[in-house]
């Protein structure tokens, strides 16, 4: 069992470990009540009957709606992870910039979308273009609106038509996620380009290396060794958020496996919750296995000079310094 | 030039200005009682985590582990859908009081797994001097967390705490996804309306302003809070 808990109880003599035996007979049998309670309450409602269970043994049920939904989220997950790792590395290094109209802006961007709900992001770029896009048509920006959209957004499957913007979910959806992520990760590059050790920029400069090569050269590279774990952990708070496309209906593995199973099998929604819920679970403990694996690594690695930054060191909240301290990526 | 300035009519937003509050109100109230229960929880299973009781250290950690890698909107759609329609778990007949409880347990269970893992690695700043000396005055497993570790242990974990808690505060706008309705509801409902075309530009800088006055004052608290009682060790 884990350090922690042998901290807290000494080895149990004949008295405690009488003791213990029967707590543990008694947990056991509270949970054992809740579980035959809820399979009571399942069965009285008919929950086992076998045509709720049984599209997920067909494979058009898999081929048709689980895996099109789960790809969805792998290719939304995909693009967000990318963009928002390069959001993270430019505005993380331009708040350690030495300009102050470079650091300041890119703070106040940072801290925005920190502060606002992942889910008000994604309907910011789902509803507001749409509703913006006509007045700015009719107005002198209305040719600059139609070229960024024509040949930019349109990369995004961003379409306009006769002035009026119209977002793809999937576009919507990315937004959401680079913006809010993209900030986190920013905070996460900061703290670890900072925790590298004084000395070693100091020596940079020493050898006469600028600004730009102390970065590049000896800093970045550190850096990197030292983020990988805490960056990862965060893409699996990405993953698991690309399920609020679901609620503007962008078909990834929620929208098809919970929504359009139910309304085509009888609504047996506790079992396609069961079985989504599953593959979530899953991916993002795939994922997080990989963040441990590397924070490991990076613990044993002499690349770096600074302590690395862990899987689990929080998002610093908005309005928050960053700090090393322990606890969960939310 | 003059017709951009339409985007910023804020005469729609001011005319739904009563729904708008009572969305933000919908959420607050929410997010109270999800802190509390939340809080609670995640307590309780954090003390599950480090029991000398193996059934409960398993409960704790598959809880934890099934909860945290689930998204929000799933737990969430499970306790509205599943447990209350499907197998009629309701707490009222009324269906916004039922699914403002559903809102609530469910923000809570999933908020209370991050609390667990806070705390217990919390716990794990607590050195083993203290525990040892706790059992070596003859206090028992639940004597010792109570009045030697959690007290060092919540002080350890201030700041991460207060990032959950705000994560928690952000994520009620998932429940509206859950038949409860609150402010990303309101909005939504608002952007629905053809009418009220002209006042989106408004009603998000109305809503971003809203979500910044609950966040950051909290993120400045806690960050205060954490330098104030933090350990000195």
């Amino acid at each position: 069992m884990s350090r922690e808990a042998n901290v807290l109880f000494d080895a149990p003599g004949p008295r405690a470990r009488a003791r213990n035996r029967v707590l543990t007979v008694v947990s056991a049998l509270v949970l054992l009540g809740l579980i035959v309670a809820l399979v009571l309450r399942l069965n009285a409602k008919g929950q086992f009957a076998g045509d709720l269970w049984s599209p997920f043994l067909e494979g058009q049920v898999w081929t048709n709606l689980i895996l099109p939904g789960l790809w969805k989220t792998l290719q939304a997950a995909a693009l967000a992870s990318v963009l928002s790792i390069v959001f993270g590395v430019v505005f993380g290094l331009a708040r350690l910039s030495d300009h102050w109209w470079i650091r300041i802006p890119a703070g106040a961007v940072v801290e925005f979308f920190r502060a606002i709900p992942l889910l008000i992001l994604i309907f910011l770029a789902f509803f507001l273009p749409n509703k913006v896009s006509p007045v700015i048509a009719e107005s002198p920006l209305g040719q600059f609106q139609r070229m960024t959209v024509d040949y930019f957004f349109s990369i995004f499957g961003v379409q306009i038509n006769a002035g009026t913007i119209v977002v793809p979910a999937f576009a919507a959806v990315v937004f959401g996620l680079v913006m809010y992520n993209g900030s986190v990760l920013a905070e996460v590059v900061r703290a670890g380009v900072n925790s590298i050790p004084r000395g070693q920029s100091e020596a940079a400069y020493s050898i006469g290396l600028r600004k730009n090569g102390v970065l590049r050269l000896i800093l970045l590279p550190q850096a990197i060794t030292v983020m990988m774990p805490a960056i990862v952990s965060q893409l699996v708070v990405l993953l698991k958020d690309t399920a609020l496309g679901f609620i503007i209906a962008y078909p990834e593995l929620l929208a098809t496996g919970f929504k359009l199973i139910p309304a085509n099998f009888g609504n047996n929604v506790l079992q396609a919750g069961i079985v989504v819920g599953i593959i979530y679970i899953a991916l993002a403990m795939a994922l997080s296995r990989v963040a441990t694996v590397l924070e490991r690594r990076s613990r044993r690695s002499r690349k770096t000079a600074a302590k690395t930054m862990g899987t689990g060191g929080p998002p610093p909240a908005p309005g928050m310094a960053v700090q090393e301290t322990a606890g969960p990526r939310v | 030039m003059e017709q951009l300035l339409d985007l910023f009519d804020f005469g729609p937003f001011f005319d739904n200005f009563d729904a708008i509050l009572q969305g933000f109100w919908a959420m607050l109230r929410l997010a109270a009682a999800a802190g509390v229960l939340s809080l609670v929880i995640g307590t309780v299973l954090a003390g599950f985590r480090v029991a000398p009781i193996p059934v409960l250290r398993w409960f704790g950690s598959g809880y934890v582990n099934i909860v945290r890698n689930t998204p929000l909107t799933l737990v969430l759609l499970m306790c509205s859908l599943g447990l209350n329609d499907t197998l009629g778990l309701a707490f009222s007949g009324e269906p916004s009081t039922t699914y403002y409880w559903w809102a609530v347990l469910g923000l809570s269970g999933y908020t209370g797994a991050f609390v667990c893992e806070a705390l217990r690695s919390g716990i794990n700043t607590v050195p083993l001097g203290q525990a040892e000396a706790a059992r070596s005055i003859g206090l028992t497993f639940t004597q010792s967390l109570r009045l030697i570790i959690l007290p060092q242990a919540f002080r350890a974990v201030v700041a991460p705490l207060g990032s959950v808690l705000i994560a928690m505060i952000k994520n009620t706008t998932v429940a509206s996804a859950a038949s409860y309705g609150e402010i990303a509801a309101v909005s939504k409902g608002l952007l629905d309306l053809p009418s009220f075309a002209s006042g989106a530009v408004p009603l998000f800088i109305g809503v971003a302003i809203g979500f910044m006055i609950l966040t950051l004052p909290t993120g400045f608290f806690f960050g205060w809070l954490a330098k104030r009682t933090a350990v000195a060790r």
